[in-house]
């Protein structure tokens, strides 16, 4: 009895597994660039496109995987054709560029962050400029001064 | 506010300006070609020796400058291009034409599905040569900002003459009967 129940569940899930491997356009497009625009496929009108989907949609015909449709995808028109930057060159920067911004804004931060507690480790005291400590003849005469007011 | 961190933000800024900028002038388009041309000049054919794959060649490689001391008719096309497909039978005609005058008509196939390529070479029983060029590399150095576009090399492999658009049979007379008459 339960090796009948297990077989059961397991054809239920079989088709699942099945329908998971083989993609559909929708599921590729968006993940491929159309090359003669650079955008991805998925919003692209312009002819190339259309031949793009052309041979998607036969490779997934043929049962292809996601993972092979893109190899064949990267075969015909080079990595440019793949939604992620390639190795080299000027389009090093789509990766660089914003880690530099973002490390530059953290720096940023963390500055900000050092400044506003040594502001604090003062004992909450706003920061001041300390002036510069008076001369000896200087001192002499503010006491003399103050001791005058006294009177 | 200390200086210090000040200038180096000021120089990070400055270097993620930098960087933007020279992107942004590598891929304008070059108009050198165009520019030598305006000039009455002609101007080395552009990444002529790039290895590309010969369509239809089972991995042999080829390039532009393998033509060298012939007068090329290069011709940026592809399947999914219609008005390259126009064009095709007056390109073939114009092959077998300067054949045997030490003259020949180069594809320079781009962007393209091989089998979608191939397909079109046997519908119109073309005979010409094509290249690969699969990440429009090579039509890139060349400036190519649409297609069809034909570029005629002289015997020397440099640019002598330049067409955006379908070409036409007048065209190809008057820009191939100098050059063919020019010895390599």
């Amino acid at each position: 009895m339960r090796v009948v129940l297990l077989a059961l569940l397991l054809t239920a899930f079989l088709p699942g597994v099945a329908l998971a491997a083989v993609p559909t356009l929708p599921d590729v497009e968006d993940e491929v660039m159309c090359t003669e625009c650079g955008t991805p496929l998925n919003v692209s009108q312009a002819p190339v496109a259309d031949e793009q989907r052309r041979l998607i949609q036969r490779l997934i015909d043929q049962g292809r995987s996601k993972a092979e449709i893109k190899t064949v995808l990267e075969a015909e028109y080079g990595p440019r054709v793949l939604a992620v930057p390639s190795q080299g060159g000027f389009d090093e920067a789509a990766w660089l560029v914003p880690v530099g911004v973002g490390l530059l804004g953290l720096g940023g931060v963390a500055y900000a962050a050092g400044r506003w507690r040594r502001g604090r480790d003062d004992g909450g005291a706003p920061l001041t400029h300390a002036a510069p400590p008076l001369d000896p003849a200087a001192t002499r005469r503010l006491d003399a001064e103050l001791a005058a007011y006294d009177r | 506010m200390r200086r210090g961190p000040v200038l180096v933000i000021v120089v990070l800024a400055a270097a993620l300006v930098g960087l933007l900028s020279y992107g942004v002038a590598q891929r304008g388009e070059d108009r050198s070609i165009a520019t030598a041309l305006a000039a009455g000049e002609r101007s080395p054919a552009p990444e002529s020796t790039q290895a590309l794959a010969v369509l239809g060649g089972d991995g042999e490689t080829g390039s532009v400058s393998d033509y060298r001391g012939k007068v090329v008719v290069l011709n940026v096309w592809a399947s999914w291009c219609d008005p390259c497909k126009d064009e095709l039978p007056l390109l073939e005609r114009t092959h077998r034409r300067i054949l045997p005058r030490g003259g020949t008509v180069l594809g320079l196939n781009v962007r393209d599905v091989s089998t979608s390529a191939l397909e079109l070479v046997r519908e119109f029983g073309l005979s010409f040569p094509s290249l690969r060029d699969r990440d429009a590399e090579v039509t890139r150095a060349f400036g190519t900002p649409k297609y069809p576009e034909t570029y005629v090399l002289d015997r020397s492999g440099r640019v002598a003459a330049h067409n955006i658009g379908p070409v036409t049979q007048a065209w190809l007379d008057a820009k191939l009967r100098p050059l063919l008459a020019e010895r390599a």
